[in-house]
Formats: C-alpha cells, structure tokens, sequence
C-alpha cells in the first residue's frame, strides 16, 4: 500500500489510507481541515454502447509522479489551504474497480469540492498515464489530451470546470 | 551517441517494443529522435501533431538538444482517470 501522498501503484486503491495521509500533518492541531472531499474513478462497465470487459493502464511512473506533484503545487496555488493526495492504479481492471482516487482536505468545504475536481481534470490533461479497452470483440487505446503542463488554456479549462 | 526510447500504449504496440536503443549524432535534438523512429515505424508518424515529449522523466520541448544517454519517451495522447 502506498504510504506516500501522491503515487501510481498495482496494488488496489483504498481511501482510507488517503484520508489518514492528508490529514496525517493535522497531530498539532487536530480538526484543521473543516473539509475532507473525496473523488473516486471506477472502470465503466459499459462505453459508448459496447461492453467492456477490462482496462489495461500503462503509465510512466516517474514521469506521472512528476506530474501529481506540478497538479499538488498547482492546486497549493489556487486554494493555499488545501492538501491533496492523489494515487492512480495500473495494470488490468475489472468493471467497478478503483482507478485513480483523489481527497482533498481544506478549513472549509467551497474550496476542497475545488481542488479535488481541479486535481482529477488535471491528470486528465497531463498526467503520462494511458488506458486500453477491451471489449468481448476488440479492444482499442483512449486517446485523450496531448499531455503539456505549460498549456495555460487547458489549466484555466480546469480551474473554471472546478469552480463552476 | 547513445539514446534510450521508451514507448508507451499504441507507440510501443506500433514497435512491439517497449524500449529502444539508438545511436545518434552529437548534438541530436528529440525532433530529430522521432524522425529516425517514425523512419522505422512510419505507422507512428501521423501522431506528430498531437505528441508531447519527455527526457530523463521531465517534460520536454521537440527543440530540446540531447545528451548520451539520454531517455527520450514520446508521450501519445494521455487517457488517465
């Protein structure tokens, strides 16, 4: 199990741990963060009408690491009292399994919902994680973003999809 | 000099491979990286406009110059969530 606030692992995800992580830095004063807002990914069992039995996700780890923590700064940037943390499975995952699970921890509710979406937009965008469909006749790779940190328009597409 | 290439999803099913290894001249950009691999793989070249690019697990502009023993990876268009 991971152990650290941002990482891409094999292992199943489990919130739980992400909570105690973010939240871990509060022993000096307990109850700093008015706020916990968790998001979980889940495999669709079904895509564009088709049946999907599995997904295969690749990453470049140390590259997606690099890229959860640019979204953490970002993230620290925009609500300076939030925290994130942030892990993303790969391998091969069934239907209603965790993918990618993000919580965000904030003194007050309006900016934790925030950063949490802002987090799961960002990766969406950058992080150098792919994945693979594989449906009962076919299986195909989803293209998404071209993954670049320094496209300011598709920063500001996060921020104002988080805070609307 | 020599350069590692690490592909990821249809790039490394294009090449079947995950990894290459290649030797080019001094002073070698990543532009000039992708022109030798999309030589050998001309399936890749299509992906040009819609690639980003990394070394050494950072970031990294077409432009960027490369060192021996560089890891150059070619990011396709990323699907994570």
């Amino acid at each position: 199990m991971l152990q650290t606030l941002l990482g891409i692992t094999h292992d199943e995800l489990d919130l739980t741990t992400l909570v105690r992580l973010v939240t871990g830095g509060d022993r000096q004063l307990p109850g700093r963060h008015g706020a916990i807002v968790t998001f979980l990914g889940t495999v669709r069992g079904e895509n564009r009408g088709r049946r999907v039995v599995k997904l295969e996700y690749q990453a470049y780890e140390p590259l997606a690491v690099r890229a959860f923590e640019l979204i953490a700064a970002e993230v620290a940037d925009a609500w300076p009292d939030a925290r994130l943390a942030l892990h993303h499975r790969i391998g091969t995952l069934g239907p209603g399994e965790v993918s990618v699970a993000i919580v965000a921890a904030s003194p007050h509710r309006a900016e934790g919902f925030r950063a949490c979406r802002y987090a799961i937009e960002r990766v969406k965008q950058i992080a150098p994680i792919w994945k693979r469909e594989v449906f009962e006749d076919g299986e195909t790779w989803i293209e998404g973003s071209t993954a670049d940190p320094s496209d300011s328009a598709a920063r500001q597409a996060a921020y104002e999809r988080a805070c609307r | 000099m020599q350069i590692t290439i690490r592909l990821f999803a249809r790039l490394r099913d294009i090449a079947g491979t995950p990894e290459l290894e290649r030797d080019l001249p001094e002073g070698a950009t990543v532009e000039m990286a992708w022109q030798v691999l999309a030589g050998e793989f001309p399936a890749m070249a299509p992906y040009r406009g819609s690639l980003s690019a990394a070394v050494n697990a950072e970031y990294a502009r077409f432009t960027r110059t490369l060192s021996d023993q560089d890891e150059v990876v070619f990011l396709p268009p990323v699907s994570g969530g």
